[in-house]
């Protein structure tokens, strides 16, 4: 039988890749170990090594190809003794058609990042801060994060960005992709394995007057440097009375990323906005990115920035304006509606979206709003939606105790008992460490299915 | 007591010479008459301070925890005679001293100790968290070891801009245990930042003796996996502190990166006011403060060269006893913090 090569998975998160280049002809011997292809994934191009030995006997998957999914066939190779026309004989041609009949909107944009999966259809409200008729330009989210950054380290001498491979490697989520060749390694500090101390030393230059930016390879580490983000980062404005605090954004990827267990998947919303003294974002859009990590570089104050590495590859409409500053601790409506208000923010507005439009069809007008800033929170926005809607779902990946939806719906009830038709109900992820059995795994993150039950629930509509 | 004898400080014979880097502790180097002067005033200020403090602890003035910074002196008077201006400082939670060195107002320390308005954070940072961007006094820190990874963050801003200032980080030996302490160790070397580690051994973490909490006491070693020269310092004698002070901040403006000194010391009272200090014997603490004192060094000096009589020395005294008194009525009769305060300050 001929062996049958797929398209390999090569990060957690990837669901599909480029073939960027075969190493090996149809008709070449093949040994265990050989590097046969290169597959350019949403992080970097990787090299695929064969794991049997024989003929290559058939490319199915030309260089070239973009957005293959993950586990499709992309050659096939004969065995010892197997006749090479044969063992390629019609096989993968249709699938490899279908996989490839729609590529990624942005895939020919982006540079050595390939997009994973669409953002969900959803046509997004326009927002209020980006004036009507402004061209946009498709983007994923990690590109909008890096011109954010690479635009503000332009406009001001003293931003820079410290983190563990951000220089070199070009950033473990390539986030800070082309910076130090553009900026330098004075401005572009690679950091030893060490959160807790790189993390008191980016304070150390806030508090002299710098503007850093600290990357934490994911917010899981920040666990290390915890102290100093909440003891000295938020503190110290007002223990000096004033006199000093720390400029500084502490950002990267936070929550579930994709079969990483436990120790790697957690949501820290909650937990930073529980701190005064620290802005805490989270953004879902890529416009949103950009917007909000520029208007944190310029915030005097310590900023939580919480990114998600699924979102990284998403693309989504970006405003060609010079200078796109959003202001921090505004949400944004992203689809207006009348009969329930969905309020999300980060990842969890992909449950939320996908919920909606199949809500559409069943008939409910609902209205969601991106809170895009977890701290200080935007309660006039969900107020006054709550009051037009007189109903609240809200979705977020966290744990559910103490949870930012414990919180919103605590403080609707203080503020706006009196237009609530039904309960508020909170959706959350599952109050358990995060399991890495894919089933488990899908069973305790949100799902779509239970946004619609919710909504169902408040609106009262079996 | 067995252990008394390990537990006395070496003398001005430093165990450590920094071989390594081909640094040895520097000879203690004559004061003139007026650098005496100035020691001697100086340490007199934080030593009649810290007393003042804790009688007004004792009154109920001030609250919370108070750790008073006395017998060790010459520790920061030394350090500060060997800065320039822009020379930052960061520090702990016993840092009265620190600032009173620094020259802040001792009004503003003492009212800030008693929680009023015209202390320095305005009192809401009290005895433990107190800054000046005026002075470059980055705090007053009241998490164990979190001022080296901040200082080292300081240092890290001087060699950003490329300016030719210094950062003393200034730590006891009880925090020197922390693993912070010693990422910080390893980036300020990688990177060749200009910060001075002052490790303030004064043979107690709160109760617990260098000796029963620390595998290596000699602490001008513990750069040694970091390739950061150190050297011990008898930080009874200003002098010698002042020498060793020359010596770092010349190592750091050559941009020879970072440098310990173990500056030999102790604290005649407890950890903190609510330490009745059970842990160390009386006659250990009536050794130190009869024959190593760091103002009677230097009064008995002043007095030996006949640079100064009694009644001189009594009338420096009275000048500082009547600075900390104008420091201590003021902080007991200034107003506390209007209420509107607990909401400022929070973010900008």
């Amino acid at each position: 039988m001929p062996i049958e090569i797929l398209m390999p998975a090569l990060s957690p998160t990837m669901e599909e890749g480029n073939v960027s280049k075969w190493l090996k002809k149809e008709g070449d011997k093949v040994v265990a170990g050989d590097v046969i292809a290169e597959i350019e994934t949403d992080k970097a191009t990787m090299e695929v090594e064969a794991v049997d030995e024989g003929t290559l006997a058939k490319i199915v998957v030309p260089a070239g190809t973009e957005g293959v999914k993950v586990n499709t066939l992309i050659a096939v190779l004969a065995v010892d003794g197997e006749d090479i026309d044969k063992a390629g004989e019609g096989v993968g041609e249709e699938p490899a058609k279908a996989e490839t009949a729609a590529p990624a909107p942005a895939a020919a944009k982006s540079e050595g990042a390939a997009p994973v999966a669409a953002a969900p259809r959803t046509e997004i409200a326009a927002d209020p801060d980006i004036p009507a008729g402004t061209e946009m330009v498709s983007t994923t989210v990690r590109e909008a994060l890096r011109d954010a950054m690479a635009e503000e380290m332009r406009r001001d001498g003293d931003v820079f960005v410290m983190g563990e491979e951000v220089a070199e490697y070009q950033g473990a989520y390539k986030i800070t992709q082309g910076l130090l060749q553009e900026f330098g390694a004075r401005r572009v500090v690679d950091t030893p394995i060490t959160e807790h101390g790189f993390a008191g030393v980016g304070v150390g230059a806030a508090m002299a007057g710098l503007r850093p930016i600290v990357e934490f390879m994911t917010f899981n580490f920040a666990m290390q440097a915890i102290d100093h983000i909440i003891n000295s980062a938020a503190k110290t404005l007002y223990m000096s009375g004033g006199q000093m605090g720390a400029p500084i954004v502490f950002r990267g990827p936070n929550g579930a990323a994709a079969r990483v267990a436990a120790q790697h998947s957690q949501c820290y919303a909650a937990w930073y906005s529980h701190i005064p003294g620290l802005k805490v974002v989270m953004p879902y859009t890529a416009a949103d990115a950009k917007g909000l990590l520029k208007a944190a570089i310029r915030d005097p104050n310590p900023v939580i920035f919480l990114e998600n590495e699924i979102l990284y590859g998403q693309s989504f409409d970006v405003p060609k304006i010079d200078d796109f500053v959003l202001p921090i601790g505004k949400a944004r409506i992203h689809k207006s509606g009348k009969e329930v208000t969905i309020v999300s923010f980060g990842i969890g507005m992909s449950y939320t979206v996908k919920a909606e439009a199949e809500l559409r069809g069943m008939g409910i007008d609902a209205e969601i709003i991106d809170l895009r800033t977890i701290r200080p929170l935007d309660f006039d926005t969900i107020i006054a939606s709550v009051k037009k809607t007189n109903r609240l779902v809200v979705v977020e990946e966290g744990f559910p105790q103490s949870s930012v939806g414990d919180h919103i719906a605590n403080q609707v009830s203080q503020r706006a008992f009196d237009f609530l038709d039904a309960p508020v109900i909170t959706i959350a992820g599952k109050d358990v460490p995060m399991p890495y059995a894919a089933n488990l795994e899908k069973l305790a993150l949100p799902n779509v299915a239970e946004v619609i039950e919710a909504v169902k629930a408040v609106t009262y509509r079996g | 007591m067995a252990t008394a004898a390990r537990k006395a400080p070496a003398k001005t014979k430093p165990k450590s010479d920094g071989k390594s880097a081909g640094l040895s502790a520097p000879k203690p180097v004559d004061f003139t008459k007026d650098e005496e002067l100035d020691a001697y005033r100086r340490m007199l200020l934080i030593r009649r301070f810290e007393e003042k403090a804790g009688q007004l602890y004792g009154m109920g003035f001030i609250g919370g925890f108070c750790h008073l910074y006395i017998g060790q002196e010459a520790v920061v008077t030394g350090m500060k005679m060997a800065l320039i201006d822009g020379d930052q400082m960061i520090t702990a939670y016993r840092d009265h001293g620190h600032m009173l060195a620094v020259e802040l107002s001792p009004r503003g320390v003492m009212a800030e100790l008693t929680g009023r308005r015209g202390g320095l954070s305005r009192g809401k940072g009290g005895s433990m968290h107190m800054f000046s961007k005026e002075k470059h006094f980055y705090g007053g820190h009241g998490i164990v070891g979190a001022q080296v990874s901040l200082g080292t963050g300081l240092a890290f801003a001087n060699r950003y801009r490329g300016n030719n200032n210094v950062t003393l980080t200034y730590f006891g030996d009880g925090a020197a245990n922390q693993g912070q302490v010693y990422e910080s160790f390893n980036m300020a070397s990688l990177w060749k930042l200009p910060v001075i580690y002052i490790i303030e051994n004064n043979r107690y973490a709160m109760g617990t003796s260098v000796t029963r909490s620390s595998a290596e006491t000699d602490f001008s070693h513990r750069g040694a996996s970091f390739k950061i020269p150190g050297i011990q310092v008898d930080g009874m004698d200003v002098r010698a502190v002042k020498a060793a002070g020359d010596l770092a901040t010349e190592w750091c403006r050559d941009g020879k990166g970072p440098l310990i000194l173990e500056m030999q010391t102790y604290r005649y009272r407890g950890h903190s006011m609510s330490d009745p200090a059970k842990y160390r014997s009386k006659e250990e603490v009536q050794k130190m403060r009869s024959e190593r004192d760091p103002i009677e060094q230097v009064k008995a000096r002043l007095l030996d060269k006949k640079w100064a009589d009694e009644d001189e020395l009594k009338a420096v005294d009275k000048e500082v006893r009547d600075i900390v008194a104008d420091a201590a009525e003021f902080a007991q009769n200034d107003a506390e913090p209007d209420p509107s305060e607990l909401w400022t300050d929070i973010v900008l």
